[in-house]
């Protein structure tokens, strides 16, 4: 992965600073200069990098650091806060026409930005909400592009608009209304053709749309690997076809997609739905806390920390009884069997990882790495032993390894390998000491089979 | 207009960042901070920028320069020299050869492959055309009327056939035929699916075992407007499909396409073709001097690209 965790990045630039009050300016510089390459590397906007990062200078300067949270937390914590406001704190979602009246979208975007797909994957969104849409295809350029709107409009069911390729698009539009209208419709969506922003004559187009139908929502369709040259691209169409909503397509890639936060700060609007994959049911709606965390390499790490509050029932002193074996090193098969269902609660490992600051957001190399199986053969092996077995894993002998073996129906090179391999990591978590302040959860993580061993920043 | 005018009227938004730095005086280290600047707003990245102002530095200080005039020149040469395209790199025009286009979403692949068999035709060759997109609704509908346009016949399939099969029946028909240049189309793919870019190795395999020998070209067609995810998807792709080239297209927007300044820093993959429209004609060779040329003429007052995150001055401040 190229790249490295900014909250790694940030331990490091305060690593000396331990025992310190508060943050004088230059720690917050140095700091900062960490924080701007990450959103460079992110792809965010450089001026809107530039006036970030000094209304981050002046909240962090002279902040005190305390309630536990070390200098490099102090700053993600303000940074990720000033994030989320910037890139607008709630779930935004489009605004309908009231009643039985028909709501008029229009998809707009540059050539290849996704907006065919996105217009059939909203439109299957819709229908949850009760809205009956009408696809319309106005984009009568590119080859074949008619099709594809039939295609993904049939595969999510829904009705397809369209006068072939010699009617110009604003008449295309006034007619779907008018159709829509008779048909029962109350959502009309326009595909229009991808076009380039300097492109005079085709934004010329939109513009006639607009004038021939009411169009009360424009909607920018964006592809997250976008460049510095998105805030142009916005700009462009809001300055000359006005825009209320954004759409990011194409973020199940590995793009950090600053460009969402480039359009929003130059725009004001709000980004509605993210594009997370290939499948028409892949749109999601957009939350900026965690693409705040995305864009600086943190991960998922709020919705993390939700999850694994929700999901772990035991209360506080056994967590804290736990920590503290495993800081001995006394850590048996029992606590491994109930962390390991803890985070089975949450997901499973890969689950996690995918949330995991300093990981990438890489699915599909997770659930290779992460071997499901695997792991229910490790269950299995820890529940074929007695609970003395569990509670003191030095009783376990050949001839005991062997009954396991035979219990859990596994090979008894499997049994030797998973405890020396338990072994190994109880030695570790002994070396490992305090401060790990998540061990009650990953504590066991020593034994699962994965490819690499990442790092925790924890 | 021609290609050049619009590439550079494309481009001028880059140049007119550029046109400004030169304005100034002495060479400063406001001077330099504003030249990394300028270059990061054109998608650079760091890790380019970087290396290309250590190189300006240390130029400047062993030429003695001290005036950012004389600066020009020398940032344009040494661009240049880092964009050069090999001698060989259309060596694909004089032997028979197999190319393989590939990329993610809608970068503009099949409009691509159109275009070049346009002109491969225009120059008297045998073009065949492969439409391995076999997954993305009308994909070969779209090829269809591109190799009509060009006049070239197409080889496809059914949708949802496996594209290695398409790729296999292609690969016997160029041989059987005497093709002298077939171009595949490949389904757009984001560069971290592990099944798909398996399914690119695939196809890849499939070529150099059925036309051993044949001249193979890999050229990854890239969005103009790309940010520094282009070096992720260049790594990503040159690991199944050792790539060969970069197609870099949509550059008569405002992008400035100086990703591939990053691209071959990181990578040496070179820029072969560069795309600034949507006619067949709008395609050409890449030629670095041109480009560059066209990120540093002329001079105009430039206005500001935007103003600043102003939305966000009106939120409250805890």
């Amino acid at each position: 992965m190229a790249f490295e965790g900014l909250s790694e990045k940030l331990q490091k630039v305060f690593q000396n600073l331990r025992g310190k009050g508060t943050l004088s300016e230059e720690d917050v510089k140095a700091a900062l200069k960490e924080v701007k390459m990450a959103l460079l590397e992110a792809d965010v906007n450089f001026k809107v990098v530039k006036n970030f990062t000094k209304r981050i200078e002046e909240r962090a300067v002279g902040t005190e650091v305390t309630n536990g949270l070390n200098p490099a937390q102090s700053v993600i914590k303000i940074v990720n806060e000033e994030l989320t406001e910037l890139m607008g704190s709630e779930v935004t979602e489009i605004a309908f026409q009231p009643g039985k009246a028909i709501t008029v979208i229009m998809m707009v975007g540059l050539q290849g930005a996704g907006k065919t797909t996105a217009t059939a994957k909203m439109a299957g969104q819709l229908v949850k909400k009760g809205k009956r849409s009408l696809l319309v295809a106005c984009d009568i350029y590119r080859p074949a592009a008619i099709d594809q709107l039939k295609v993904n409009g049939e595969k999510v069911g829904i009705p397809v608009f369209s006068m072939g390729t010699d009617v110009k698009p604003a008449q295309i539009a006034k007619e779907a209304v008018a159709f829509a209208e008779a048909n029962d419709k109350n959502v009309v969506i326009l595909d229009t053709a991808g076009r380039l922003h300097v492109d005079e004559e085709m934004m010329a187009e939109l513009k006639e749309i607009k004038e021939t139908v009411t169009v009360h929502q424009t909607i920018l369709v964006v592809d997250a690997m976008t460049g510095q040259d998105a805030v142009n691209v916005a700009e462009e169409f809001k300055e000359q076809i006005g825009i209320d909503g954004v759409i990011l397509s194409k973020l199940d890639g590995d793009a950090r997609g600053g460009a969402a936060l480039s359009v929003r700060a130059v725009t004001g609007c709000p980004v509605l739905y993210v594009g997370m994959g290939e499948k028409l049911t892949d749109l999601e709606p957009f939350y900026p806390d965690r693409m705040a965390g995305r864009i600086l390499g943190m991960g998922d790490v709020l919705t993390l920390i939700e999850k694994a509050q929700e999901s772990i029932d035991i209360d506080e002193d056994k967590g804290r009884d736990m920590m503290s074996r495993m800081k001995k090193g006394k850590f048996d098969f029992e606590d491994y069997l109930e962390s390991m269902r803890q985070m089975q609660n949450m997901g499973g490992l890969a689950g996690i990882l995918k949330m995991m600051p300093g990981m990438g957001i890489n699915a599909a190399d997770l659930e290779s790495q992460v071997d499901e199986k695997k792991m229910k053969h490790m269950e299995a092996i820890v529940l074929s032993m007695t609970p003395e077995e569990r509670r003191n894993p030095k009783l376990l002998n050949p001839r005991r390894k062997h009954r396991i073996a035979v219990g859990c129906g596994l090979d008894i090179a499997e049994v030797n390998r998973f405890i020396k391999q338990f072994e190994q990591s109880q030695k570790m978590m002994k070396q490992m000491g305090g401060g790990k302040r998540h061990g009650g959860l990953f504590g066991g993580m020593g034994g699962f089979p994965m490819g690499r061993g990442p790092k925790f920043p924890f | 207009m021609s290609f050049f005018d619009r590439l550079k009227s494309g481009l001028s938004k880059t140049r007119d960042n550029f046109s400004n730095v030169f304005t100034a005086n002495e060479i400063t280290e406001d001077f330099y901070e504003e030249l990394e600047e300028t270059l990061i707003m054109g998608d650079v990245g760091m890790e380019a920028t970087e290396s290309i102002l250590e190189e300006l530095r240390e130029r400047v200080k062993s030429n003695h320069f001290k005036k950012c005039e004389d600066c020009r020149g020398l940032l344009k040469d040494i661009i240049i020299h880092r964009m050069e395209t090999p001698e060989n790199a259309y060596a694909f025009t004089e032997e028979p050869s197999i190319l393989m286009f590939i990329g993610v979403n809608g970068v503009g692949k099949t409009t691509t492959v159109g275009k070049i068999a346009g002109k491969l035709k225009t120059d008297g060759k045998k073009v065949l055309i492969a439409a391995a997109d076999t997954f993305r609704a009308a994909a070969s509908e779209q090829l269809e009327v591109w190799a009509k346009r060009a006049d070239v016949p197409i080889v496809s399939s059914e949708g949802g056939a496996d594209p290695a099969s398409v790729v296999f029946d292609a690969v016997s028909a160029a041989k059987a035929r005497g093709v002298d240049v077939l171009l595949i189309d490949t389904a757009g793919r984001l560069h971290n699916k592990k099944n798909l870019m398996d399914e690119l190795g695939k196809m890849n395999r499939i070529i150099d075992r059925e036309y051993p020998g044949v001249l193979r070209e890999n050229l990854l067609v890239l969005d103009g407007t790309t940010g520094q995810n282009a070096i992720l998807q260049a790594r990503e792709f040159n690991e199944v499909a050792n790539l060969t080239g970069i197609v870099l297209t949509k550059m008569d927007g405002t992008a400035k396409g100086g990703i591939a300044i990053a691209i071959e820093q990181q990578l040496g993959v070179p820029v072969k073709y560069i795309g600034v429209g949507e006619t067949i004609d709008d395609l050409e060779r890449f030629d670095p001097v041109q480009y560059v040329d066209a990120l540093f003429d002329r001079k105009e007052s430039a206005e500001p690209l935007f103003m600043n995150g102003s939305d966000t001055e009106d939120t409250d401040n805890e």
